[in-house]
């Protein structure tokens, strides 16, 4: 079996679980759970695990055993089932060639760090928020604002697109989502037809309207995320599972059914069913905190990018890490990552000032593109794939093609 | 501080959530390695030909590349 050395055991799960106090009692009773332990050394049986409940009497011992337990065998079977590496699959395939990829618009305006950005579904829209707190609303092609919103706090650190493009979703610092939907009226006040949606207790992350505009998801500081409808305020459903502030978030694509995928400076990423509020999947092979999620195109797998210099591609069928986009040459974290249209394309913004360009399939870095003057903090690719845009705490955004 | 029987009692029905989600995670069908690659390389080829950023598109086609010789930033 595997089972790693009784005292390394219990101090990991007290590191993970006690509090101070029950952690000095754990201890001192540890030596009794441990001899009544080793009667049984094998896995449960499934039909076992399936009816035995949790009873008040279960022990924090026998709890700890069992979790234990679960994790060998979690590892276990996915040991299993690994018997390639992604880059294997691909050697057979053309190797890319050298991508020209330069700035073909600056977008200047922003007072302070860009925070985040988000495209418009007519892909030529997009909004932007900044720490100096405005929010600005831009046409790409012509670099022109349309919109310029002040909000009441400064690092405005998420902002989204109304799918219909009537509107925008933003929030920071206020532990706030608001939604301010987008007149024509170039001099009305924005402002004043602003609507509070969601109410976190800590900083909110991140934000995304689902298929519709009555609904946004959001992230917190507050280690959850959270479902509200949008003309209500109500919480629909509270994602709880992350044991430190939530980062990042992605949805699903449409196809694949109702879920999301979540990052979070506890080093994790989970994949959550959105009505049920369950966490399906977790993924902890990061070594730090994981800046920003997106989804594969296909949605069967997600990529991170995280503050241990390092992307991965998680695949959710195979339940495991398949990939891993780093160079020794690459010290500064991710902090935003984004697909092109065929998902053969990764793009890694860096706090290194640098955007790198990944070959998904094979594992290695076609491109590297410079021209910000300050760490890259949001990156997106068009909706229609021809360009993507990225923010910076050098004031700018810069879409390229 | 919390009472003694407070703390220990939390600590419990945290173990316990943390026992019950494992087991979920742990009965997840999974499929191998191999057949997950070769399904997300089928899905990159299929798609490839769609992909402005990987194929390039001629500047009159793209609305961001201006149709000039060069360009000035």
């Amino acid at each position: 079996m595997l089972f790693s050395p009784w005292c390394a055991l219990e101090e990991q799960f007290i590191a993970n679980v006690s509090s101070p106090a029950s952690a000095a009692r754990a201890r001192r009773s540890g030596r009794v759970g441990l001899a009544t332990a080793s009667r049984s050394t094998s896995d449960p049986h499934p039909a076992e695990m399936a009816t035995h409940e949790l009873h008040p009497n279960d022990t924090l011992t026998t709890l700890k055993m069992e979790s234990e337990n679960l994790k060998a065998k979690l590892e276990e079977e996915r040991a299993k089932l690994h018997d390639v590496e992604l880059h294997q699959v691909a050697e057979k395939i053309e190797a890319l060639g050298q991508f020209v990829m330069k700035t073909r618009r600056t977008l200047k305006g922003h007072g302070n760090k860009v925070l985040c950005m988000d495209w418009c579904k007519d892909k030529r829209r997009i909004v932007s928020s900044s720490q100096d707190g405005k929010v600005i609303v831009w046409d790409a092609f012509t670099t022109n604002k349309e919109h310029a919103v002040t909000m009441p706090c400064t690092w405005v650190m998420a902002c989204a697109y109304a799918p219909s493009g009537c509107a925008v979703a933003c929030g920071g610092l206020d532990n706030k989502c608001s939604v301010y939907p987008l007149s024509l009226d170039k001099n009305e006040n924005l402002a004043a037809k602003k609507k509070s949606v969601a109410m976190h207790t800590n900083y909110l992350s991140a934000c995304s309207f689902t298929n519709s505009d009555m609904q946004i998801l959001t992230s917190s500081g507050d280690g959850t995320c959270a479902l509200w409808d949008v003309e209500s305020g109500q919480l629909l459903q509270s994602f709880h599972g992350h044991g430190a502030d939530v980062l990042c978030l992605d949805l699903a694509p449409s196809e694949t059914g109702n879920t999301f995928v979540s990052g979070g400076c506890d080093k994790k990423a989970n994949v959550w069913d959105m009505r049920s509020g369950q966490c399906i999947q977790s993924f902890e092979t990061h070594e730090s905190d994981i800046n920003s999620v997106r989804y594969y195109p296909s949605g069967d797998a997600f990529a991170s990018g995280s503050d241990d210099a390092t992307c991965r591609l998680y695949d959710l069928r195979a339940d495991r890490e398949v990939a891993i986009y780093s160079k020794e040459s690459i010290i500064f974290g991710a902090s935003s990552v984004d697909f092109s249209l065929s998902g053969r394309l990764l793009f890694g913004g860096y706090n290194d000032y640098t955007i790198n360009v990944w070959d998904v399939l094979k594992g290695n870095r076609v491109s590297i593109l410079f021209g910000h003057e300050n760490r890259v903090s949001t990156l997106r690719v068009s909706p229609d794939g021809t360009a993507f845009c990225s923010g910076s705490w050098d004031h700018t955004l810069r879409i390229w093609a | 501080m919390s009472n003694n029987s407070a703390s220990s009692s939390s600590s419990l029905v945290i173990a316990q959530k943390a026992v019950k989600q494992l087991r979920l995670e742990a009965s997840v069908r999974r499929i191998k390695v191999s057949q997950a690659a070769a399904d997300l390389k089928t899905f990159c080829i299929q798609n490839a030909h769609k992909d402005p950023l990987l194929m390039g598109v001629p500047s009159s086609d793209n609305p961001f590349r201006p149709p000039k010789s060069c360009v000035l930033f």
